[in-house]
């Protein structure tokens, strides 16, 4: 039985996921809706492949469609397979599937017209949105003073279904959605919020616990504090939720899915991200400079074998009656490699060289032999403040504080800095070194000296050159990467873990 | 085909009277694994109860655990299968008398007898019930990793001098993962995919209760509101699950009902184990309730 609807699922899936029109099968409306969900999930640029595809299509028959949540994390389990893709995922699973679910009955009543029918681009005249001014429904008798007064206590009490309907009457009342208006969930959301005054009201929760539980001590105050905040968060996403869910209802599933796309982690631009984005962005670099140390070691394993293991050959030849007839020999023994990291940290990069010192400071936890060197117009040595300290944080705090980066007036001097480097640590790049270069090349227009380039290469295994910038604006202005390319053994632009990544995979 | 389970809520508390408490995603993942014939991929930051989960779920179903812990340097004779040369020689020793043909000799020690069966091909040639747990898969290479695949997808194991070894019964199978390197595309193709990552605190506290006896309702609750709000620091390695059990269970024996700043600096050690961290989060935890406030 299982088999069978297998391959009829399996058919069906075939045809829609060339993009045909899907036969007579079923179940089609579901089959529809999940074609459609992942069309949108690519689009997001998840990499979903067919077979995953497939996955999902029989997964959702084993279980309770009336279940939102088996149903999400069975899609999850089927289609996301990277953690740092989730969001994205939820963010689409709230969209296709926002309006579905029995826990939303309620609010279908509260939506009547856009909701039955909302695929078509309608235009509800007597929407949602009006709610401001007392439209009809459950909750609008209240003054404002007993919605924040009910909003108090759902918060004092942690009570979940209450903060979700506070959220959503919260929504009906201030945020003043108006059907058709191509404004984003944000605005929205900080209409809601300014009126709701959040911190006030953690101020006044902190405030009754101290009251009623007498004098407790500041640690317990601390906790209490945090579980309040935890609250306001929830209650925070809740408002959110319900947002996007009025605009979904609003301007149909597509088009909001396309308005609420954003890069994935690994698509995230390093120089214009956002705190949060950054935070992710540490996250998944651990991984990624491992693959790097990884792959710079490689070559050294591999191929030519080293001396004869007269021990091993004698153990082989008691299987040919004592003859050595299969000579045995050692593996050669990975060498350390040594890397040089030279990292320009002035203000035409300084997102990515936030980004860089937490590259610099992965990788100096993978190897052991990595110098790091900073410079602006003049270059500094910081091998030491990466070493001495596990706190990152520190680290950088001590190399934007005391490295010794700036010669003449802070601008970018390629030139200057790399004559510093070569003069005072030339020496010490040999022939298992790679040296990795981390910069614009914008050079101000002084003087290249791109022969030291050339006199590393020499010297050095390898010299790879990592530019942020996108490569039509290279060789631009005072661009003057072309100049040092031509001595590099590989340039490379890396503006997201991608391509971080792909040139990692590329280092063989 | 006859499953495991009948429902996810089965699940949970099959899980649950094992004393593992499993949250939505992970109740459903191990139903849809049981339907769908598919492995578990686990992925997520140390103890968060990765390797606990395979275990529960061989207790909950009486199954045999099979164990395979990965390491650099696996290869297919640690993993698969290995012929055992040397009972092959004294075969053959054995036969230098006798009068039988080679290619009959030949036959007969590449046969079963010869065959020393490793973690994986024990788990697909078992009668009763296992299950696979596949531990810390990212440590081996990524060219190894092709080793899984076959078993993984097909339930089989081909030996070149055997044919293919097929599964008596569907093995639940789980593999594990640090998340220290990105494992192929092709394996997570084959896997559906679990991030475990901390419980919230309601389910830590409720872990904290089934695990470490004696421990009252209050004194897990601030235990497991002291570990969310030192995972909210930005630490070197936030405190796992077990080191939260550990904490709570020598809280117990010291004979603590009641957390405070000091004790809480005092046995800090427990959860935490680098220095700067240790000192972040003693920092933090003295510091004045009324400096947060803002304004």
């Amino acid at each position: 039985m299982t088999t069978d609807s297998n391959s009829n699922m399996a058919n069906g899936t075939v045809i829609s996921d060339s993009a045909e029109a899907v036969g007579d099968v079923t179940n089609s409306p579901l089959l529809d809706l999940l074609t459609g969900f992942i069309v949108e999930l690519r689009n997001a640029g998840l990499p979903v492949s067919l077979t995953e595809n497939l996955d999902a299509m029989e997964a959702v028959q084993h279980i309770p469609l009336e279940d939102r949540v088996a149903l999400k994390y069975a899609l999850a389990a089927t289609l996301v397979k990277n953690h740092s893709h989730w969001k994205a995922f939820e963010i689409v699973f709230d969209v296709y599937f926002s309006l579905r679910g029995e826990e939303y009955a309620l609010d279908s009543e509260l939506l009547d017209g856009p909701l039955e029918d909302d695929d078509e681009d309608e235009q509800s005249p007597g929407g949602e949105g009006k709610g401001e001014q007392g439209q009809g429904g459950s909750n609008s008798g209240m003054t404002p003073e007993e919605l924040a007064e009910m909003l108090y206590n759902a918060l004092a009490n942690g009570d979940a279904s209450m903060m979700r309907s506070m959220a959503r009457e919260s929504v009906r009342r201030y945020a003043g959605m108006e059907p058709g208006r191509p404004v984003g969930g944000t605005y929205y959301l900080y209409r809601t919020l300014r009126n709701l005054d959040l911190d006030g009201v953690l101020e006044k929760l902190m405030q009754q616990e101290q009251d009623e539980s007498g004098e407790t001590s500041d640690f317990e105050q601390r906790l209490q504090r945090d579980e309040y905040k935890d609250r306001i968060e929830a209650l925070k996403k809740e408002i959110e939720a319900e947002i996007r869910r009025r605009l979904v209802a609003d301007r149909g599933v597509e088009a909001m899915a396309k308005t609420l796309r954003k890069p994935l982690p690994e698509d995230v631009d390093f120089m214009h991200a956002s705190r949060e984005e950054m935070a992710n962005l540490r996250k998944a670099i651990y991984p990624l400079t491992r693959k790097l140390a990884v792959r710079l070691a490689r070559k050294r394993r591999r191929g030519r074998k080293g001396p004869l293991d007269f021990r091993h050959t004698i153990r082989t030849s008691l299987s040919y009656g004592g003859v050595p007839a299969e000579p045995k020999f050692r593996n050669p023994r990975p060498k350390k490699p040594e890397i040089m990291v030279i990292a320009d940290i002035s203000g035409s990069v300084a997102a990515f060289a936030r980004f860089t010192l937490h590259l610099v400071y992965a990788l100096s936890s993978q190897f052991t032999q990595v110098r790091s060197f900073v410079f602006i117009d003049g270059l500094d040595e910081v091998t030491e403040y990466f070493e001495q300290t596990d706190d990152i944080t520190e680290a950088i705090h001590r190399v934007n504080s005391e490295a010794d980066v700036v010669w003449v007036d802070g601008h970018s001097d390629y030139g200057h800095a790399l004559e510093v480097f070569w003069n005072a640590y030339g020496k010490d790049v040999g022939p298992k070194t790679s040296v990795l270069i981390l910069g614009d090349a914008r050079n101000n227009y002084h003087a290249p000296n791109s022969w030291i380039i050339k006199d590393i290469k020499e010297r050095a295994r390898n010299v790879f050159w990592l530019n942020p910038e996108p490569k039509s604006y290279w060789d631009t202005g005072d661009s003057i990467i072309g100049e040092y390319s031509q001595y590099c053994d590989g340039i490379f632009e890396v503006r997201n873990l991608r391509q971080l990544e792909s040139f990692a995979d590329n280092l063989v | 085909m006859d499953h495991r389970f009948e429902s996810v809520n089965e699940v949970r508390e099959k899980l649950e009277s094992v004393d593992y408490l499993a949250d939505d995603a992970i109740a459903g993942i191990v139903h849809l694994s049981d339907r769908l014939e598919k492995p578990i991929l686990i992925e997520g930051p140390a103890g968060t109860g990765k390797t606990q989960l395979a275990k529960s779920v061989a207790e909950m179903t009486g199954a045999k655990l099979i164990r395979l812990q990965c390491y650099e340097g696996l290869d297919e004779a640690k993993a698969l299968y290995e012929w055992n040369y040397k009972k092959q020689l004294l075969r053959i020793q054995a036969d230098r008398s006798g009068d039988s043909d080679w290619s009959e000799l030949e036959d007969d020690i590449f046969s079963e007898e010869f065959l020393l069966t490793r973690p994986l091909l024990e788990a697909i040639r078992a009668e009763e019930p296992v299950v696979l747990l596949i531990d810390e898969v990212d440590r081996v290479e990524i060219e190894t990793e092709a080793l899984l695949l076959e078993i993984l997808s097909e339930y089989q194991v081909s030996i070149p001098e055997l044919g293919t070894v097929t599964a008596k019964q569907i093995p639940l199978v789980f593999l594990t993962s640090n998340n220290t390197r990105e494992l192929s595309e092709a394996l997570k193709r084959r896997c559906l995919y679990l991030h475990l990552d901390y419980p919230d605190m309601d389910r830590e506290k409720q872990i904290v209760m089934t695990r470490v006896p004696n421990i009252t309702d209050h004194l897990a609750d601030q235990v497991a509101r002291v570990v969310r709000s030192i995972r909210s620091l930005e630490l070197k390695k936030h405190p796992s699950v077990s080191e939260t059990i550990d904490w709570a269970r020598t809280l117990v024996l010291l004979g603590i009902d009641k957390i405070d700043a000091q004790t809480a600096t005092d046995t800090v050690n427990i959860l935490l184990k680098y220095r700067t961290d240790i000192d972040k989060a003693v920092k933090d935890m003295n510091a004045n309730a009324d400096s947060y406030t803002g304004s």
